[in-house]
């Protein structure tokens, strides 16, 4: 599936972002250290999905036709999602996937943020429902760095080899291209480049409290927005998207 | 984290209604995130619009034992309802 209109393409892009992230902690479902967690877990999942499904009908609108929001999920190649490498990793452990998710959310609230503020009015009444997820998730998962950092020494080993690991995938959030430099010129899309001081600010500021350190890795890994991906991509897309191949259009 | 979690009792004010009622109980760390956990478990459908956690073991609760100490005594002292008065005309309830 090849999209043409920048529009449409950023619009999936940020739907990529949110349904392969929803997905990554939909994973921890039954599976939670206990359950209160699972369900506070799966509402978050929750979110990131119902935002996915908000972008993807919006570009199913915009390219008319058969489209609709099951065929940007369902009926993609691995190829053809363009999200960003951090949301696809393995989940690891419970560590890893809340240090990826501060790491996110730190993100996603000025990003939504500033999103409100974009000249497509439907990208910025998404960005507007979506901001209040935001600020709740990184308040969560922030919490959750003060107590994983400053709690246990296992629970401080783990979370810091998880900071070690994820922040080379850190960069990309950050990254311009042709296709974003054309929509922040006409006001559409969120200018991300400018985000990172405050995104920065907010990750020293909890690492800090938390007592963990800032790693020192240079150079991140980029790709996932030209459709570069890492193999775990692949058997995540099987798995969720195995019905509706072997049963096409199959509903229930 | 410490090693055990605690039992927390969750209490939610509906948005119509004046009172928080108790909805239920949830395990945590501390009140901070039975808090959160509260609003994740128990609000996840727009129930309400405060919520209050209070650690169990601080709740100080009558036992069956006492009943007969407690309870059984008001039998014989209807007086104490107000069922007795009569109502003025004009007002159909109090």
């Amino acid at each position: 599936m090849k999209l043409h209109d920048p529009l449409t393409r950023y619009v999936v892009r940020l739907g990529d972002d949110a349904l392969i992230m929803g997905h990554r902690l939909s994973e921890w479902m039954s599976r939670a250290p206990f359950l209160e967690e699972d369900i506070a877990l799966s509402n978050v999942a929750l979110d990131f999905v119902g935002r996915a499904r908000l972008f993807y009908q919006y570009a199913a609108d915009l390219m008319g036709g058969e489209v609709t929001e099951n065929t940007f999920a369902y009926q993609r190649d691995v190829r053809d999602f363009t999200n960003l490498l951090l949301c696809e990793l393995p989940r690891g452990d419970f560590a890893f996937t809340l240090c990826r998710q501060f790491l996110y959310d730190a993100y996603s609230l000025p990003f939504t943020q500033a999103l409100c503020k974009s000249a497509d009015s439907q990208l910025a009444a998404i960005a507007a429902k979506a901001e209040k997820e935001s600020r709740y998730h990184l308040r969560r998962s922030r919490d959750w760095m003060l107590r994983l950092g400053d709690g246990t020494a296992e629970s401080h080993e783990r979370c810091q080899n998880a900071l070690d690991q994820l922040w080379i995938y850190t960069d990309e959030m950050f990254e311009c291209d042709a296709l974003l430099d054309g929509l922040i010129a006409t006001g559409v899309a969120v200018n991300t480049a400018s985000l990172r001081s405050e995104w920065l600010d907010t990750v020293t500021e909890t690492l800090h409290a938390a007592t963990l350190v800032i790693p020192e890795a240079q150079g991140g890994v980029t790709g996932g927005r030209e459709g570069i991906h890492t193999d775990d991509l692949g058997f995540l897309l099987a798995e969720m998207q195995f019905m509706q191949r072997a049963y096409p259009g199959l509903q229930w | 984290m410490s090693d055990q979690l605690q039992l927390y009792e969750v209490f939610i004010r509906s948005s119509r209604g004046l009172d928080h009622k108790h909805v239920g109980s949830l395990h945590a760390d501390d009140a901070h995130q039975a808090l959160e956990y509260a609003r994740d478990v128990y609000t996840r459908r727009g129930e309400g619009i405060s919520i209050w956690v209070v650690a169990s073991r601080d709740i100080t609760a009558s036992q069956e034992s006492d009943c007969d100490s407690f309870y059984d005594p008001l039998d014989d002292k209807p007086y104490r309802h107000a069922a007795m008065y009569e109502l003025p005309e004009g007002i159909d309830s109090l």
